[in-house]
């Protein structure tokens, strides 16, 4: 234990609600430095809530969530988003009524290095060639694949060590699935740590290094992707085969 | 020709005004999803501090228009931190409610410390003028026009180019995305708060330039105007307020031309009500489909009724049937009598605005209605009160509901604006249809009431008469919610969608409702006109409108008993204690700042 | 009434081609689905694939852009909930939809609504006076169709049992999650329903009390009342259904007997994902598109 390094995100024993429906049972999971790791399951597994816990929109009953080190219970999204966590959120949100740059430049919100921040803006612009493309456009008016681009070169604009991204191949062409998961493993690369929430379990096992399975609120499954990615129990987890495993509380 | 130019003109130099009332206004809205009922009083408090720089303290004008804004925006921080921000869990209807609270708070300190009476505004401005094309414009004008041009430019390069002015833009547009970019929402609101009550302040000043005139009570009014302009450019949108006020001022300009000062106000609210009905969304938005959301919500739940036992009320009812035995004040007696009618308004609210869930801030208009109908149908036809009363409650049960009608597509906010506007018209259209309603004379000689010739002179006599009908009308109602269509009425209020799924038609139950609170609340105007002897278009307004509110929230909303019992605490009560009477809105406003933040279910619990 | 018959079955619910598209998705693209009288039918698939889309647009709470719906031939396409609920379609709502400040009670009693005779609309303003008076003074005939509404009522709560009989007067907000959810299906019953149409009746309830809803569901089954559902608890589905069909993207891609459907492997793919993202490229380049409605917790 004392030779491994902290794991950069952790959920130590999550225990979630939404008034009295449980939604995470003794969630545990934890994100090394430096990988892409993915948390899967079908409808009402609880992985879309997981987000919301780690970034503080949403209280967990019990259990920690910790950030490199730190504790992260109790501080508000902004703070979290802070200490170096990004969000790609379901669905991309942008601004809409922004222009493209603006909401590139919103991704820095938290900075105030001017000349850091225009370095970075560079770079996105020379990976994201799209988005170079249309700097002037509402940012609602882009198509859904662009909007995903869009949407990871404004997290990567605050030069994040985590990026957290909820379901990022939904509603996307195959062209820009390609495109979306050949940059995270890019980004990967250059050291940033993924953390992906994401229902299609194929691809995201095919870019993760490690994966975890909710089951209606429970870790069912985990261990690294190339393993998972061959587990029939997968199966079962999304198509309600063998239910979890602990009784019922 | 030149005269269209010359109105053209001054409707835009008054848009102007609007506008910067406006502008604050959606801005608020666009990041809090609230408007800000207080921001006249906002305005107000500015133009009473550009006096005092002007004349008390002998500033220059830059200095005064300077401290105007200042002082505003501090008052608007105050406003969002120790009115709102405590609120931010509650359903939309809590923050609606504090922004009145304290605009009656505002008010009446204001009053206080200044006294009622209007006071002319120095304007230490060089006289001169130009002509431009018939239009005379003089230095006031321009400096209106300059001034919002300027602040229009300000807000622009702010919301363009500043980082808390993106912060602002993406709150407005995702608050959830814009926590999630790190931007501190909570001091976004408070950033917004300030740059609004600033503008608005300055509107307030500017204003009491423009008529040489500033009081207490000028708020409410902008308030009204500036929520016009608000819908009118879409809620939220700021260029489309700047729009909706240019285009508000217009219409007010070409009306006063074509038909005189007195309908001004009745074009901004007819305006209002085209907009609610044609285009909700406002001017710029192709949207026809209306926004969901539901006023109470929350507000509502979990709270459950107190359950008065049957042998209380019926002690409560004896006793009070059986005061003027023991008491014999007429005095007294006149103040309980005034707080029965009051009770009928209560009851009529409380049923529409409770049990329906439909928030309306128009309905001492009901009142008002019921009091000219008997007032005229015996003073030019000659039936006796027994009469006209009954008949008056009916005319307003129909007339009411015929006006309301077309808000019943509408939802949370809307239905609340929609009937504050269709409230306004009631007043301003009996004020100008001289022929029937004697215009802004009233009618006077109103014959006292009469049961078939028997006439009712005491104190005693009216104290029964009175508090009988209410006690009728409340067993009535009561008898209604124990019935199937208390429970159709409450299945609306809770979850409309879930209603029409089972076969409820929202529209013709809300209807009833307004129908049956139409016919009491009439009914309560009726007696009121035969009471007083003497009404006008102002017997009845918007004021007595909020009030009701109040006294119903405090009640309970949809308590029967709870109407009757705020309706007495906040009319009667006053009275007795003669000094409060004097303070009578700023204890008003307490309340609802303390009932909504601290007992929102009111004393009876919402039944 | 004619009776259409399909493969010799009494359809009650026949949905031809329905399309709904908001700004240009698809959210729903040509479903056509049948429910025969006494039938389960079960819509399943992947999240955004447009299930609820559906349901909304056979409910009335939202009208088709193309296509036709009819219920016991009737052409019922673009009708509002009210006219749907008057002809005996009830349904329930995802995560429960009951009247919080209204009792127990009272919300079975709403649920007969559209059969009142009392409530009848009648002409447009008379009749609505007239229910007011009949409101205000309950002449014999209304206060015995009310009598026996709350003795049907009661019967209806009766079938759960212990859940709901005690607590017919509390509010319904007070009452667990799942309660609450039987407190719908049991507003549902009082309409006496012709069709039942669950929206994910099993959401967000844990193993046994799922369980039970699964014999209360068998029951109202064996009663001979025709189900439409969405549910994504698999096991349930296959217990429950006579025929499921199963929708992703807006588009129906299998349908069948409920052991056929679970091993399809388009069925399969649609739920755990497209392996090869090349190989399921569509015919025509162009972005697919979901359901803009998310229904995640």
């Amino acid at each position: 234990m004392s030779t491994m390094t902290e794991p950069l995100l952790k959920l130590d024993r999550i225990d979630s609600f939404y008034g009295q429906i449980q939604v995470h049972f003794g969630v545990n999971l934890s994100v090394p430095r430096g990988e892409i790791v993915s948390l899967l399951g079908g409808n009402a597994s609880g992985k879309s809530t997981a987000m919301k816990v780690i970034l503080g929109s949403h209280k967990p009953r019990a259990g920690t969530v910790s950030f490199d080190g730190h504790v992260l219970n109790g501080l508000s999204t902004p703070q979290i988003v802070r200490r170096g966590i990004a969000s790609v959120p379901e669905a991309r949100r942008l601004f809409g009524d922004m222009t493209v740059r603006e909401n590139l430049l919103m991704g820095a919100y938290t900075r105030s290095d001017r000349g850091g921040i225009d370095e970075d803006y560079e770079r996105m612009l020379d990976l994201f060639p799209r988005v170079r493309e249309r700097l002037t456009q509402r940012a609602g008016t882009l198509s859904g694949g662009e909007q995903q681009m869009l949407a990871m070169a404004r997290a990567l604009m605050s030069r994040p060590s985590l990026i957290c991204m909820d379901e990022p191949t939904m509603g996307l062409s195959p062209l820009y699935v390609d495109k979306v998961l050949d940059l995270i493993r890019t980004i990967n690369q250059q050291g940033v740590t993924f953390f992906m929430v994401e229902q299609n379990a194929s691809l995201a096992l095919q870019i993760a290094h490690r994966g975890y399975v909710l089951q209606t609120g429970r870790v069912v499954l985990s261990g690294e992707a190339g393993a998972l990615l061959g587990d029939q129990r997968i199966r079962d987890a999304y198509l309600g085969g063998a239910l979890a495993s602990e009784p019922a509380s | 020709m030149t005269a269209w130019f010359d109105y053209t003109v001054n409707g835009l130099i008054v848009g102007n005004i609007y506008a910067l009332l406006a502008v604050g206004l959606a801005l608020i809205f666009g990041v809090s999803h609230l408007i800000n009922f207080a921001h006249g009083s906002v305005y107000m408090v500015g133009g009473f501090i550009g006096w005092l720089c002007l004349t008390r303290l002998g500033l220059p004008l830059p200095v005064a228009l300077l401290a105007t804004v200042g002082g505003c925006a501090l008052l608007g921080v105050l406003i969002e931190r120790i009115g709102l921000r405590p609120l931010q869990g509650a359903a939309r209807i809590a923050p609606l409610l504090a922004t009145i609270g304290i605009s009656f708070v505002l008010d009446q300190l204001a009053q206080i410390v200044f006294g009622p009476d209007p006071r002319p505004v120095p304007s230490t401005l060089p006289e001169w003028t130009f002509t431009i094309g018939g239009a005379t414009l003089g230095s006031l004008d321009v400096l209106i026009a300059a001034i919002g041009i300027g602040a229009a430019g300000v807000l622009y390069v702010f919301l363009r180019f500043t980082r808390l002015g993106w912060a602002v833009r993406a709150t407005a547009q995702d608050r959830d995305a814009a926590q999630q970019m790190g931007v501190n929402v909570n001091a976004v609101n408070q950033a917004v708060f300030a740059i609004a009550c600033g503008l608005g302040g300055l509107s307030g000043l500017l204003v009491g330039m423009y008529y040489n005139s500033i009081d207490p009570a000028m708020g409410f009014e902008a308030t009204l105007k500036g929520v016009v302009a608000l819908l009118i450019g879409g809620l939220g949108n700021v260029p489309g307020a700047i729009a909706g006020s240019l285009l508000l001022g217009l219409v007010e300009s070409y009306g006063v031309a074509l038909f005189g000062t007195s309908y001004r106000d009745l074009f901004a609210f007819v305006l209002l009500l085209v907009f609610l009905v044609w285009r909700p969304n406002g001017l710029f938005s192709s949207n026809r489909r209306l926004p969901p959301e539901p006023l109470t919500g929350t507000f509502l739940s979990n709270r459950r009724a107190v359950r008065i036992p049957q042998p209380v009320l019926i002690v409560a009812i004896v006793a009070a049937f059986a005061l003027p035995l023991l008491v014999s004040s007429p005095y007294l007696l006149q103040i309980l009598t005034n707080g029965w009618i009051y009770g009928l308004l209560a009851l009529s609210l409380t049923l529409v605005a409770g049990t329906v869930g439909q928030i309306s801030l128009g309905h001492a208009a009901l009142l008002l209605i019921g009091a000219y109908a008997s007032a005229l149908l015996s003073v030019d036809i000659g039936w006796s009160p027994a009469v006209t009363i009954p008949l008056a409650g009916l005319i307003t049960a129909l007339l009411g509901t015929l006006l309301v009608y077309p808000a019943f597509r509408l939802r949370g906010h809307y239905v609340s604006i929609a009937t504050l506007g269709i409230g306004e018209i009631v007043g301003l259209v009996i004020l100008n249809w001289d022929g029937l309603t004697r215009g802004p004379v009233g009618i006077t000689g109103i014959a006292p009431l009469a049961l078939f010739g028997w006439p009712l002179s005491s104190a005693r006599a009216v104290y029964w008469f009175t508090l009988a009908v209410l006690v009728v009308l409340a067993l009535l109602q009561v008898r209604l919610l124990r019935s199937h269509l208390g429970r159709t009425w409450r299945a609306i209020r809770e979850d409309d969608v879930a209603a029409r799924a089972y076969g409820v038609r929202p529209n013709r139950y809300k209807a009833m409702a307004f129908a049956c609170g139409g016919l009491g609340a009439g009914i309560g105007g009726a007696i009121a006109a035969h009471l007083y002897s003497y009404i006008n278009y102002q017997t009845f307004d918007s004021q007595v409108s909020i009030l009701a509110l109040t006294m119903v929230i405090l009640g309970g909303l949809g308590s029967v008993a709870g109407a009757v019992v705020g309706a007495v605490a906040l009319i009667s009560l006053p009275e007795m204690f003669r000094f409060a009477a004097e303070y009578r809105m700023l204890i008003y406003g307490v309340v609802l700042l303390l009932l909504v933040r601290f007992r929102p279910q009111g004393l009876f619990g919402t039944a | 009434m004619n009776h259409p018959e399909v493969g010799g079955k009494d359809i009650l619910f026949d949905v031809r081609r329905v399309t709904r598209r908001f700004d240009g998705l698809t959210a729903v693209d040509g479903v056509s689905l049948s429910v025969a009288r006494g039938e389960c039918v079960s819509v399943i698939g992947p999240n955004g694939a447009g299930k609820s889309t559906l349901f909304n647009l056979l409910t009335g709470i939202d009208v088709p852009d193309d296509g036709i719906v009819r219920f016991d031939g009737e052409d019922v396409t673009g009708f509002s909930p009210e006219r749907l609920a008057a002809r005996g379609v009830a349904r329930t709502f995802q995560h429960g939809r009951v009247f919080g400040n209204l009792s127990v009670l009272d919300n079975v009693l709403l649920g007969a609504h559209a059969r009142l005779a009392f409530a009848r609309p009648g002409w447009p303003v008379v009749g609505a006076v007239a229910e007011t008076l009949r409101a205000l003074f309950a002449p014999p005939a209304v206060r015995r169709e009310e009598a026996a509404l709350r003795a049907e009522a009661l019967q209806i709560i009766a079938r759960f049992g212990m859940r709901l009989a005690p607590r017919i007067d509390e509010p319904a907000h007070s009452l667990s999650y799942a309660n609450r959810r039987r407190v719908e299906i049991a507003r549902a019953l009082a309409l006496r329903p012709r069709i039942l149409v669950l929206d994910e009746p099993t959401a967000g309830m844990n193993e046994s009390e799922t369980a039970e809803m699964l014999e209360l569901i068998l029951e109202l089954k064996r009663d001979g009342l025709t189900l439409l559902l969405i549910e994504h608890k698999l096991e349930l589905v296959m217990k429950l259904s006579d025929h499921v069909i199963v929708l992703d993207d807006g588009r129906k891609i299998a349908e069948g007997l409920p052991d056929e459907v679970r091993h399809d492997p388009a069925v399969i793919e649609a739920y755990l994902g497209h392996r090869q993202v090349g190989a399921q490229a569509p015919l025509e380049p162009q972005v697919v598109v979901r359901s803009p409605e998310r229904l995640t917790p």
